[in-house]
């Protein structure tokens, strides 16, 4: 179906992407947008049995040189996303469009954007500098210019000394930065990150998050991250956008999906999170009363219509939790205390529901530590309740 | 108790391992080496001893017209069998579904059918007045000479090695990963491009491997060269097959034999060095 399309010379992007690399100051591009997709859908073996709908219309905008993320368990279509916006996968209907230009018809190699692959797919038999060269040489820059280019990468991610190695004797990290060395050569508009860490170990991982984010600060490209990792995504993303079944669920600075999920989905998935069911019991200026079986009422904002008798899901961090004791209003039972290190778990029975409860240790804030048997008071932060409709 | 239990059946495992260890030695000794040995003295004692046969041989117009053939017809046979293999280990490795399986089904069915079958199937199609000649007739190229001669011969060669060549090269093609051609494309290659800056040099080393074994297979061809050729081609090891039990040269046979064994010996060193090379090179 590609090979149908007339394609413009994918040359001309060296002149028309002029995004500046480390040293130089970056030409923003102020409220200017990335990337965005709208009513996109993408349906695998369409009009087989095996029909899969992968994206169900999904609607969303990315802006310019922002680290956007796009998060969700494994399979849930932020990867077939991703490759949507480089051109490895042909989009079912919808439009997607990069800096304006709708790209839905355009082979990858037509696209101004790279990609860093999960395996980093280097070419294994080029040394890392040509690995590097690679996309220059494609843009039919002058020799001096890749040459110099190389050298400035290779600085840039800190692999100057293996310039003339090979791939396959190096570490997982190492491939890694040669990886985005030479996504990031051609000076993209836009910059596809597919899971890049999910290969290195903990530790490295974590460096490799601050040199991300650093990285895309430095070069002011435009940064779509794809992964699992919630904590990843919370660390290094301007936005996220909260993937789930095909569908988006949220999208939001990292503060906004954590202190404020808009379903249950998010708030599981995003830390964690207690789920409790609650019947509206009355709604005044804003603010709903909701009544917990078992447990008694609690108020807290609404920001959409409810009803009386409606049945909500509330949804509280359990770390907002405050246990007590000796205030006579003592209704949960400890069924288990689990020691963190940084912090003490305690497991909860309060009535039908089974609630977590999260304390730094020491008794910070007061707080007291209690035993498995243990019969405790407990209350919610303020504004630490978020109704949840769906 | 476990130490009393596990001696006994270490030692049992031991001794089996020996046995197999030292069978394989053995066997070889028996089956090759000393065969072999046995040819080498013949080509020095038969008739008489002396290197009479190996000076008859490399001085002998006859036998240099037949080594010169021999590689003539090695080398286009080898020319024509790397890359028809090529094309069809593509589209085996990287085909998807329907004609990903014709082509396997097209490369094992020859495994399952005799040489001699195989050969004088070909007999049928390319002899004088056959249905090859006949068509081409039909497009007008009268004068195209088929039967037996030499092309017959490369024609049955060929078809005899192209599975034997499809199978290393897309063994080295199928850990080719696919998402490094992707990352080509990515990077603003043209699918042409990924083939010949990618896809070409990752799969070299299989392309060698099938380059040295086809040579090598090519050379001892013996079954497909008699039928098709009816003694008009006559390569090495006909030859070989000749002196030894028609004209009962039994001492020339030999060193004949011996001849051919030192050529593969050295192709084979050659194109591991050549691969080696070709390693540095890419660097």
């Amino acid at each position: 179906m590609q090979r149908a399309i007339k394609h413009p010379d994918p040359r001309p992007r060296a002149e028309s992407n002029i995004v500046p690399m480390a040293g130089s100051d970056p030409v923003r591009h102020p409220n200017s947008v990335a990337a965005e997709v709208r009513n996109l859908r993408k349906t695998y073996n369409a009009g087989t049995p095996h029909a899969h709908e992968a994206l169900k219309d999904v609607d969303l905008s990315i802006r310019a040189n922002e680290f956007f993320t796009l998060l969700g368990p494994s399979g849930c279509g932020k990867t077939t996303l991703l490759r949507i916006l480089g051109g490895f996968e042909m989009l079912t209907s919808g439009t997607c469009r990069i800096f304006g230009e709708d790209v839905s018809r355009l082979p990858p190699e037509a696209r101004p954007v790279n990609t860093v692959f999960q395996q980093y797919a280097l070419f294994p038999h080029m040394t890392v500098r040509r690995n590097i060269a690679f996309g220059l040489e494609m843009l039919g820059k002058p020799r001096a210019e890749v040459e110099s280019t190389v050298e400035r990468m290779l600085d840039l991610v800190h692999m100057t000394d293996y310039a003339d190695r090979r791939p396959d004797t190096m570490s997982g990290g190492q491939r890694q930065r040669v990886a985005l060395a030479r996504a990031l050569a051609p000076q993209p508009k836009l910059l596809l990150l597919d899971e890049p860490l999910s290969a290195l170990d903990l530790k490295l991982r974590q460096k490799m998050r601050l040199e991300l984010k650093s990285l895309q600060r430095e070069t002011g490209i435009t940064f779509i991250f794809v992964t699992h990792d919630q904590e990843e995504a919370l660390a290094m993303s301007d936005r996220v956008a909260v993937i789930s079944n095909g569908h988006l669920q949220q999208v939001g600075t990292p503060e906004d999906i954590y202190e404020q999920p808009q379903s249950r989905f998010v708030a599981d998935f995003i830390g964690e999170s207690n789920l409790i069911e609650a019947k509206v019991a009355g709604v005044t200026g804003g603010e709903a009363s909701l009544d917990i079986e078992g447990f008694g009422k609690v108020h807290a904002p609404v920001a959409e219509r409810v009803e009386d008798g409606q049945k909500v899901w509330l949804s509280i961090r359990p770390e907002r939790l405050v246990l007590g004791s000796g205030d006579g209003q003592e209704r949960a039972k400890v069924t288990d205390r689990t020691y963190l290190g940084n912090a003490v778990e305690y497991h909860l029975h309060v009535g039908e529901h089974a609630l977590t409860a999260r304390s730094p240790r020491g008794g910070l804030r007061g707080r007291q530590d209690f035993a498995p048997g243990d019969v405790v008071s407990v209350g919610f932060e303020p504004g630490s309740i978020k109704v949840l409709l769906s | 108790m476990m130490r009393a239990q596990s001696t006994p059946v270490r030692r049992y495992a031991a001794t089996g391992s020996l046995a197999m260890l030292w069978a394989l030695p053995v066997i070889l000794t028996l089956a090759y080496v000393l065969p072999f040995a046995g040819v080498t003295l013949w080509s020095v004692t038969r008739p008489e001893l002396g290197l009479q046969n190996y000076v008859r041989i490399f001085t002998g117009a006859d036998f240099q017209a037949i080594f010169f053939r021999t590689a003539w017809v090695c080398l286009v046979s080898t020319a024509i069998t790397i890359p028809i293999a090529y094309l069809l280990a593509y589209y085996w490795v990287m085909g998807s579904g329907r004609r990903s399986r014709l082509v396997e089904i097209c490369i094992f069915i020859p495994f399952w059918i005799s040489v001699l079958v195989r050969a004088f199937g070909w007999v049928v199609i390319l002899r004088n007045n056959g249905l090859a000649s006949d068509v081409a007739n039909a497009f007008g190229l009268g004068g195209l000479s088929t039967g037996r001669n030499v092309w017959s011969v490369i024609t049955g060669m060929v078809h005899f090695m192209v599975p034997f060549a499809v199978l290393p090269m897309a063994s080295v093609m199928r850990k080719i990963d696919r998402r490094v051609l992707l990352a080509a494309l990515g990077l603003g290659c043209r699918p042409l491009g990924v083939f010949w800056r990618i896809y070409l040099p990752m799969s070299l080393p299989g392309v060698f491997s099938a380059l040295a074994m086809t040579f090598i297979f090519s050379l001892g061809f013996f079954v497909t060269p008699m039928i098709l050729g009816g003694g008009r081609v006559v390569l090495t090891a006909e030859t070989v097959f000749v002196q030894m039990f028609q004209t009962a040269n039994w001492g020339l046979g030999a060193a004949l034999g011996v001849v051919l064994l030192v050529a593969v010996f050295a192709i084979l060193w050659l194109s591991q060095r050549v691969m080696r090379i070709e390693q540095l090179m890419s660097r």
